[in-house]
């Protein structure tokens, strides 16, 4: 058993060389992944990717700083619509576009997130699902910007003239950025800001009466998580080449928020545990579906997905509701211990 | 003046079948401060139990209100039992996560077996056509109105004389005191999820008639929602109120704005809004009392 002797040891990321070459072989896999798996699994892994990003957003907006959001994926909307009309009707280059659509996605968090200064739980749940259809509802009555219902064409991202249109491109680019994004949210969490969060998230009133500014701290995590959103968003609307509402169904927050519960809350392994955990349900039920379709009945794949998905998040709610981090923990003590290894 | 009358009209019933939908939320709330997210879906699933019970099996009105409200009786006691019932002293992210995921199931499970396809029972009901001056009321609606009124009435009577409204009111102010008091909680809880069950799904009936019933009818949850905040979520009296003065605000805004916007659908997001403004100026609604917390 090894002890942490200061404060640095204690707060490092990366504790032990094993994590360093679990790391570094991860690297690697994801890095030689486009040569061996298939076009569907490599799309599967570019879907989970922008997934955790998103995820991670939620994370600190729900996960750390308790304020409920299930206007999440409005606020993937603000950005995606962003970053889409200015590299499409303005022509600005995708790496410009991109901060402007986490900037925009940020601000519309800080709108909508003004309410979680006099309110929380319920009422707040309840202001950032009416966020989410608003923000629908404008990006469709401003048709002649958007693309309203018919959707608008969204240029595929360049760097320096090299367009990346292939899947592997675009998978390399969604998993520097996921991986950014992960190193991110792992150093905000050790910032004065990630502590005020989880202060705030504890006991909001104790949190106050100890000098945390809610005001302040409670907008900076609607505007951190929004900006993931909408860097997520972007990223989206740029892998389809197309920029609609129906990307954008007010079911996913909820799936979100899901991944949240699955990968356990108040972790940045769950949120990544959960992303890749209802991703592959949602793969699964996508291959079932149609064949139960077939046997059973039609409307079958239509149902199968939902059915699932709630079970899934009633099941973890009430058997885990820690989530898979927690058994991932318990695994990991099991090792550790061994072989005096005990229960819980 | 006419054109005006009638939106009123025609919102003030449509209105009063919010109310009797935000009532179920609002009784879930008060006996086991539970938010239920799933009230629309209880108004979706209700919609197709009165296409089933009025078209398929071809019942009269009242029949199908008796076993509406039986198919309620059963499904509020599956999921108070199943769900809610292992998350008693769970955070409230818990539970509000538990009803959305339940609102899930209950959309996948009326897909499968409805098909989600578009129903619609219009013309079944018995036609009641009131002329009061120029004005005349839409029978649907006006049936609405009336057996909203009277479920209502049977509500109120129920928390004041019997013993078991009785309970669930106590339950509603000071939960320790109604257990030393021999009340058994599990049972006033199971109760109220009945009686919000019993209220969605005879909305879902009522606006079933009115609309035809298909998946979005779900919807409607999110116009109680607004109906709720605005009326102070922890009155019935206020749920009552809003609802008709939200039925009649988004049927007077969607018949004279939506002929000015390009795409229309105020209607569709009119509670939401509603729902913002009331949070941003008054997050405890009209009627609804201020919790005040101490650490």
């Amino acid at each position: 058993m090894k002890f942490y002797e200061n404060y640095a040891q204690d707060m490092a990321i990366i504790r032990n060389p094993l994590q360093w070459i679990v790391l570094f072989l991860f690297i690697i896999l994801i890095a030689l992944c486009p040569f061996f798996v298939t076009d569907r699994i490599l799309t599967l892994m570019t879907m989970i990717g922008i997934a955790v990003i998103s995820v991670h957003g939620l994370s600190i907006l729900t996960g750390f700083c308790g304020q409920i959001s299930i206007g999440h994926v409005g606020f993937m909307a603000v950005g995606a619509y962003t970053s889409a009309i200015l590299t499409a009707k303005l022509g600005w280059s995708f790496w410009v576009s991109l901060p402007c659509a986490a900037l925009a996605a940020g601000i519309a968090g800080l709108i909508f997130g003004l309410p979680s200064l006099k309110i929380k739980g319920f009422y707040l749940i309840m202001a950032t699902i009416a966020a989410h259809f608003i923000i629908i509802w404008l990006v469709l009555q401003f048709q002649s910007i958007t693309g309203g219902a018919d959707g608008l064409p969204v240029p595929k991202p360049k760097i320096w003239g090299f367009v990346l249109k292939s899947k592997s491109s675009y998978f390399y680019l969604v998993m520097l950025i996921a991986f950014l994004a992960t190193i991110v949210t792992k150093n905000i969490l050790r910032t004065r800001a990630g502590r005020a969060f989880v202060a705030i998230r504890d006991n909001d009133l104790a949190a106050e009466v100890m000098g945390i500014s809610l005001w302040s701290y409670k907008l900076q995590a609607f505007f951190i998580g929004c900006v993931y959103a909408g860097v997520a968003g972007a990223l989206l609307v740029h892998y389809f080449a197309f920029a609609s509402v129906d990307q954008f169904p007010f079911m996913d927050s909820v799936w979100y928020l899901g991944m949240l519960i699955v990968g356990g809350m108040g972790s940045t392994t769950g949120a990544i545990l959960g992303a890749i955990a209802l991703k592959l349900l949602d793969e699964l039920v996508t291959i079932v579906g149609p064949i139960l379709s077939g046997v059973v009945a039609a409307q079958a794949a239509a149902s199968l997905g939902l059915i699932t998905r709630g079970l899934v998040i009633i099941l973890f709610l009430i058997f885990e509701p820690r989530g898979l981090t927690h058994r991932w923990e318990i695994i990991k003590a099991y090792f550790k211990l061994w072989p005096f290894s005990h229960e819980e | 003046m006419n054109f005006f009358l009638q939106l009123v009209v025609t919102g003030f019933a449509l209105g009063m079948v919010y109310a009797l939908v935000a009532l179920g939320f609002v009784i879930i709330l008060k006996c086991s401060n539970a938010f239920n997210i799933a009230q629309g879906h209880f108004v979706l699933i209700g919609g197709y139990l009165g296409y089933t019970f009025l078209v398929v099996f071809g019942l009269p009105i009242w029949a199908t209100i008796l076993l509406a409200i039986a198919s309620a009786i059963v499904m509020g006691i599956l999921i108070e039992r199943l769900t809610l019932r292992p998350l008693i002293g769970q955070p409230e992210l818990a539970i509000i996560m538990m009803t959305i995921a339940l609102s899930s199931v209950l959309e996948g499970l009326a897909t499968f077996i409805w098909g989600g396809e578009y129903k619609t029972y219009h013309g079944v009901l018995p036609t009641l056509s009131v002329k009061i001056g120029g004005i005349s009321i839409p029978s649907e609606p006006f049936i609405g109105l009336i057996v909203s009124i009277i479920i209502v009435a049977i509500l109120l009577l129920f928390f004041r004389y019997t013993k078991m409204g009785l309970a669930m009111r106590a339950t509603a102010e000071d939960l320790q005191v109604v257990q030393s008091l021999g009340i058994k909680a599990t049972t006033v809880y199971a109760i109220s999820w009945i009686v919000a069950c019993i209220v969605g799904i005879i909305g879902g009936i009522l606006l079933g008639a009115v609309s035809g019933v298909m998946i979005p009818l779900a919807e409607v949850g999110g116009k109680a929602f607004a109906v709720v905040l605005l009326g102070g979520v922890n009155s019935i009296g206020g749920a009552i109120f809003a609802g008709i003065i939200l039925g009649i605000l988004e049927n007077v805004a969607a018949g004279y704005l939506d002929p000015l916007l390009p795409r229309g659908g105020l209607a569709h997001v009119f509670p939401f809004i509603v729902m913002i403004i009331v949070l941003v100026f008054k997050p405890h609604g009209l009627f609804g009392l201020e919790r005040i917390e101490r650490i």
